[in-house]
């Protein structure tokens, strides 16, 4: 409350004494040729940055911004509800979302189709210049009436903007409740994912069935066991001497030969001494190479 | 012109003349193979019950005067449609009761005739509901009272004689001949058609009684091209100059059919509607002088060729060909010559129905073959035969009394009586022509009935012997018939002037000629000329043994007119090669202009379908990008709006 | 300097955040583009309430805010979901549109 004040006050502050028709004073000129090449830029940069969270960070700056321009043009709560929904609610999940999902997949240079970017220079430079052109040409002759009596009178900008949104839009606003429950409920059901639940999970009897009925009767030795050292890593010997399939760990077999080399040796017997209780035999010498 | 009155008494049953024909052309073609046994008799019957009629109408017409010699009969109303107003009605007026009796009788001969001729073929009922078709549409032609009932006769009797020339449809120059002809006669019918279409317009009506009560009403330019026009018409129908190549072709058919329709009626349609429209020939002398020149040209044309070639009904056929244009050139002459057109025109009917029905007497008896240079001394063997076509013979070479002479000797007397030049050309071509007549017949004469009988060395076409035979009596009681009525019919038609004052009402009267030779030295000169004729033949053909083989070797004269003067590479040189290109040219224009233009829409859509799916990469950011695009095209399109 | 300036600025972040979606190929960051925009037309909503002189701009703009908090939730699930069963989260991954 004590910063919606301070707010209004710097709006009133940056406002000419009892204005009649709206007239635009050097504070706002200023905000203006500050903030607006400023998010001028944050568009830019979000345009053109390679990193998706750079962009995103980009944005941010362009819509603080935008927030700022809110309030020098006497709408502070906008301004506020900008700053504080918009770029901190939904640009935060933005980011959250940047960071589960899209962080990796950074575009490319290289654009697969042919001409879309000078297709899309173009036209955006045309599309610009129609716009502001015939914008620049429409409004030589308008006159701007401003806000000034209507944010000082009736409460100020907070409560008129309360008083409209519940009298004159009060259909349009139950509208909007509507439409985010149902986007909160529908975010839950996209959301949703049947992780552990893929069908239901195994009984104790069926997983023992399935184990007899297959080629194994016996539970897989686990890690470790006829080890001939401590690390997890070796593979289990069978009776006859030779490595079971079945304990081979797919990660180690796939690290690379340069950081296993020590592993290798003490399992060898090249490096350290083996200890006294391993067996020794042709086979297992052989293993480690 | 006199005034038609309303039809009444026995001329009020004169829808019978076609109803009766045209109920046995229904009845047999319906009937199917059920009527096999007694087709030919019903068919023959309604031709004989429609002469009758003709007969007892003609003689009730007799009695009346002369004035009251000219009736209607009006039927129906056929096509009334706005200011055009078609009635289908009958004239009956001596020159329709005239042809009635000439189409019906020999129509009838030769129906008995074809009872016998036709004997064994399977499809003789067909044939005899052709020829009834055939003589319902004629009887229509020359019983209309207006042009376009005329019209329909013309087109239906087209469609008989198409049916009639290719009645042997499995022989392919039977069949290119019967198309042949319907083609060339269409050709005519155009011209036909034109001149009713100028009739219409100019004088809004098509009904003779109309159209010559106010004849005077056209400006000389219309006049001439309908004159010009309905010369095409019969050109076509007639089978006269430019139009003559069909009519050899069309001996293709059966004999009886030659008989019938291109000798005795169907090519002489042309010479009655001049005729039938003299009022407007009257008028127009250029147009007259353009019919003569045709009669003349064609007339040494049919001489020409006939005296080169061997087939008998093809040398036959040209004489055909050059008597119409005898015919043609008598009805060019103008009121002088009408009714002497007509006059050759009966004459002509008999004695060539009777030298067709002769010749088919003769191949039916030699196996059907029709080259004269096998036959030869068949006088013997057939006698009767021999007997009739020997008197058609002598009357067609216009020897005293036989009725040629009569006739042809009045066409020759009244063509010199045509002022300045063209009485000399004229008379002088209808002299060379009787020449000329006499010449090839004689040859014909020679080569078939007299002379050494060389088909005794010879085999038919299937390897037997010749065994020539007299005919059956359904086939030489006809020709014997036709025989009396090439005798006796010119004499009694001309002396007296009896046939051209019977034609009076229609025809107007026969003036008199005076021309730069009289008449009896143009009788002494045509007999004279067509005997110096008929010694040339006999010197040539009759002294020594003809060779059965055709001599190759032959002057240029002789090789022209074995190529038909030229005229059917003339007509393909023409017609018919630009035809091919023109169709070859829209043939391929609509391959590639057409179907390439359709192939080519589908192709271009596939194509282009096949690069603008690459715009559907799959990727987001594309789509996106495009999306970007139409939003800057949206903005624009408002800002232009906005700003304009 | 007017008003004005505030929308030309606005203007300019919507297109940056607009070319960011197109040319970023990391789901996450093409999404804080969206927000990006979104921010930028919120700037532009409270300019206007201003040039107004009323404040329903801002309560316009307090609702963008809502509604972008909650889009934000959701759509960061549906990229964490589609990540755990992709292992991915390039954008480009899903093309299966392609002709």
């Amino acid at each position: 409350m004590s910063l919606l004040n301070l707010a209004q006050d710097f709006v009133v502050a940056a406002q000419p004494a009892a204005p009649v028709a709206d007239t635009i004073g050097t504070g706002e000129t200023i905000a203006f040729w500050i903030l607006g090449p400023l998010s001028l830029a944050g568009a830019l940069g979000m345009l053109f940055a390679r990193n998706a969270v750079h962009s995103a960070l980009w944005l941010v700056l362009t819509m603080l911004s935008l927030g700022v321009i809110y309030m020098v043009q006497q709408a502070p709560f906008l301004g506020f509800v900008q700053i504080i929904v918009y770029t901190g609610a939904i640009m935060m999940l933005f980011l959250f979302v940047l960071m589960l999902v899209g962080r990796d997949s950074s575009d490319s240079i290289v654009e697969v189709l042919r001409g879309q970017r000078l297709a899309a220079a173009v036209l955006g430079v045309g599309f610009a210049g129609l716009v502001v052109g015939s914008l620049a040409q429409a409004f030589t002759r308008v006159r701007s009436v401003g806000l000034a009596s209507v944010n000082n009178s009736g409460g100020g900008n907070v409560a008129n903007i309360g008083s409209e949104l519940f009298t004159k839009y009060l259909f349009v606003f139950e509208l909007t409740s509507a439409l985010l429950i149902t986007a909160a409920v529908g975010a839950m059901v996209l959301a949703y994912s049947d992780r552990h639940g893929k069908g239901e999970k195994k009984t104790q009897r069926e997983l023992v069935e399935e184990r007899f009925k297959g080629d194994r009767p016996g539970s897989l030795p686990g890690p470790g066991v006829f080890a001939t050292a401590n690390s997890v890593a070796t593979p289990a010997l069978l009776p006859d001497g030779s490595v079971a399939e079945e304990s081979l760990s797919a990660l180690i077999e796939t690290t690379t030969k340069e950081r296993l080399a020590d592993d290798v040796a003490g399992v060898s017997g090249t490096g350290h001494q083996a200890d006294a209780h391993a067996l020794t035999g042709s086979a297992s010498a052989k293993e480690g190479e | 012109m006199t005034e038609s009155v309303a039809a009444s008494g026995l001329a009020s049953l004169a829808w019978l003349l076609l109803a009766l024909p045209a109920f046995g052309a229904a009845v047999l073609l319906l009937a199917g193979k059920r009527a096999d046994k007694w087709g030919h008799l019903l068919g023959c019957a309604t031709i004989i019950a429609a002469f009758a009629y003709g007969v007892a109408l003609f003689f009730t017409t007799l009695g009346q005067g002369p004035e009251e010699r000219t009736s209607e009969l009006h039927l129906f109303d056929w096509i009334p449609v706005g200011a055009l107003n078609v009635e289908f009605g009958l004239r009956i007026d001596p020159l329709s009761l005239t042809f009635v009796l000439l189409i019906t009788g020999v129509g009838s001969l030769i129906h008995i005739y074809s009872i016998g001729y036709m004997a064994h073929e399977d499809g003789r009922r067909k044939f005899f509901a052709y020829l009834n078709l055939f003589v319902s549409a004629m009887l229509l032609l020359v019983l209309g009272n207006g042009f376009v009932t005329l019209y329909f006769g013309w087109e239906g009797v087209g469609l008989a004689s198409y049916l009639l020339i290719g009645w042997y449809q499995y022989k392919p120059e039977a069949a290119t001949a019967a198309k042949k002809a319907f083609l060339m006669n269409r050709v005519g019918d155009l011209g036909l058609a034109i001149a009713i279409f100028i009739m219409f317009k100019e004088l809004g009506t098509t009904q003779y009684t109309d159209v010559f009560a106010r004849v005077d009403e056209l400006s000389s330019g219309s006049i001439l091209a309908i004159t010009l026009l309905l010369l095409l018409g019969a050109c076509g129908k007639s089978g006269q100059f430019p139009l003559q190549a069909w009519l050899p072709d069309a001996m293709a058919g059966p004999t009886p059919v030659s008989a019938l329709i291109h000798a005795a009626t169907m090519v002489t349609a042309g010479v009655y509607l001049i005729a039938r429209s003299h009022p407007l020939y009257d008028l127009s002398p250029d147009g007259r002088l353009v019919v003569m020149i045709i009669g003349a040209v064609t007339l040494l044309i049919g001489c020409l060729i006939g005296m080169a070639y061997d087939d008998f009904k093809k040398v036959l056929a040209y004489s055909t060909v050059s008597q119409i244009g005898y015919m043609i050139l008598a009805v060019g002459l103008g009121p002088v010559g009408y009714a002497l057109g007509i006059l050759h025109l009966l004459a002509h009917g008999f004695f060539k129905a009777g030298l067709f029905l002769g010749a088919g007497s003769v191949m039916h008896g030699m196996n059907d073959e029709g080259d004269i240079r096998r036959m030869g001394g068949l006088a013997k063997y057939m006698p009767i035969t021999f007997a009739t076509w020997g008197l058609g013979y002598l009357a067609l070479i216009g020897i005293p009394p036989f009725s040629g002479f009569f006739s042809k000797d009045a066409i020759i007397a009244a063509a010199f009586g045509e002022p300045g030049w063209r009485g000399y050309v004229f008379g002088g071509v209808a002299l060379l022509g009787a020449a000329l007549t006499a010449f090839y017949m004689t040859r014909l004469l020679l080569l078939v009935f007299l002379g050494k009988a060389r088909w005794k060395d010879l085999k038919t076409a299937d390897g037997k012997d010749y065994h020539p035979h007299e005919s059956p009596l359904s086939m030489t009681i006809p020709m014997i018939v036709l025989a009396v009525g090439s005798v006796g019919i010119g004499w009694f038609l001309e002396s007296g002037d009896r046939l051209a004052g019977w034609l009076e009402p229609s025809l107007g009267p026969l003036e008199e000629t005076h021309g730069v030779i009289d008449h009896t030295t143009v009788a002494i000169l045509s007999v004279g000329l067509s005997l110096v004729g008929v010694a040339i033949a006999f010197l040539l053909f009759g002294r020594k043994p003809q060779p059965v083989e055709r001599p190759l070797r032959v002057s240029f004269p002789v090789r022209a007119a074995r190529a038909d003067l030229y005229g059917n590479a003339l007509n393909e040189a023409l017609f018919a090669r630009p035809g091919t290109w023109l169709s070859r040219a829209l043939v391929f224009v609509d391959n590639k202009g057409v179907d390439g233009l359709v192939n080519g829409t589908a192709a271009l859509l596939g194509g282009s379908s096949g690069r603008l799916r690459r715009l559907q990469t799959g990727f987001v950011r594309s789509y996106a990008l495009s999306m970007l695009l139409g939003a800057i095209c949206v903005l624009g399109a408002l800002l232009m709006v906005r700003f304009s | 300097m007017t008003p004005t300036y505030y929308l030309l600025l606005s203007a300019l972040l919507f297109s940056l955040g607009a070319v960011g979606v197109l040319v970023r190929r990391n789901a996450i960051v093409v999404f804080m583009c969206v927000e990006l925009m979104l921010n930028a037309v919120n700037l532009t909503l409270v300019t206007f309430s201003r040039m107004h002189g009323e404040l329903d701009g801002q309560v316009m703009g307090f609702f963008v805010m809502v509604v972008a908090a909650a889009e934000v939730v959701v759509g960061l699930t549906i990229i964490m979901s589609i990540f755990r069963t992709r292992r991915s989260a390039s954008v480009d991954d899903s093309n299966l549109l392609k002709y």
